[in-house]
């Protein structure tokens, strides 16, 4: 016999079985690209066409380095769930398994060579 | 056990002539500018890293984002950008419990779609 209640066995579960942790991520990511995207579009806005001197001083600074680093880790986690749902919503079967293993990869893809430029760029 | 056949399952019988309503307009414009983002952050990224390499692969990235369909994507990649920004923000404030009566939602759609066009505007002319 199991001492929990069907409540607390049920708690934090629901259909995706693993409660609401997807929601909250998304909510948390949201908040912060609310802060950061504004400020990366004025920063890259800016150093977009101003030749290759003037790119390589602006991301060289510390603030734009680590805000463009922020934002390019935080938008691609929030695209990899984002885009997880859409899959979710149109796509079955292997298809779909095959869909969410080119978004993850994708996003993880685009992470890493942002950072990877950045890095080489300022360092 | 058999293998399942697709079932022919009945539509609504009026999805022809749906009426567009702006929560629904506006609930799949959210997905579909966050989806295509994507487009621009790879363009972005792939820009930084001809930056980081040498001038010659940066004169090609940058060649190709300040062309005209360079232009054209990216000035609508700040639309779509803006529009999820603001949309997203009507997401948390429906999330809180506020403003999920038909007449305040249809406000806050339509000032979405508005003040993602006024704020590409700004970011326009100021970036």
């Amino acid at each position: 016999m199991r001492y929990l209640t069907a409540r607390k066995r049920a708690e934090g579960k629901g259909a995706a079985h693993t409660g609401v942790e997807h929601h909250w991520y998304m909510t948390v990511s949201a908040v912060g690209l609310a802060f950061l995207i504004p400020t990366f579009i004025f920063i890259f806005g800016r150093a977009l066409g101003q030749g290759h001197e003037a790119v390589l001083a602006t991301f060289a600074q510390p603030f734009p380095a680590i805000l463009a680093g922020l934002t390019i880790y935080v938008a691609m986690m929030h695209f990899k769930k984002g885009a997880q749902i859409m899959i979710e919503d149109y796509w079955q079967g292997s298809l779909r398994k095959g869909l969410l293993m080119l978004v993850i990869g994708l996003s993880y893809v685009i992470t890493a060579t942002g950072l990877f430029a950045l890095a080489k760029i300022a360092l | 056990m058999p293998a399942q056949k697709p079932v022919e399952r009945p539509l609504s019988p009026h999805i022809q002539i749906y009426r567009w309503q702006v929560p629904m307009l506006t609930s799949i414009l959210t997905r579909i500018t966050g989806n295509a983002l994507v487009v621009a952050a790879l363009l972005i990224v792939w820009w930084l890293l001809a930056a980081s390499t040498s001038p010659e692969y940066f004169a090609t990235a940058d060649a190709v984002l300040t062309s005209w369909f360079g232009d054209l994507v990216l000035s609508l990649s700040v639309l779509g950008v803006w529009y999820h920004y603001l949309t997203g923000l009507r997401h948390l404030y429906f999330d809180a419990g506020h403003g999920l009566d038909i007449p305040t939602a249809e406000k806050l759609g339509l000032a979405c779609l508005i003040g993602s066009v006024v704020l590409t505007i700004i970011t326009l002319i100021i970036v």
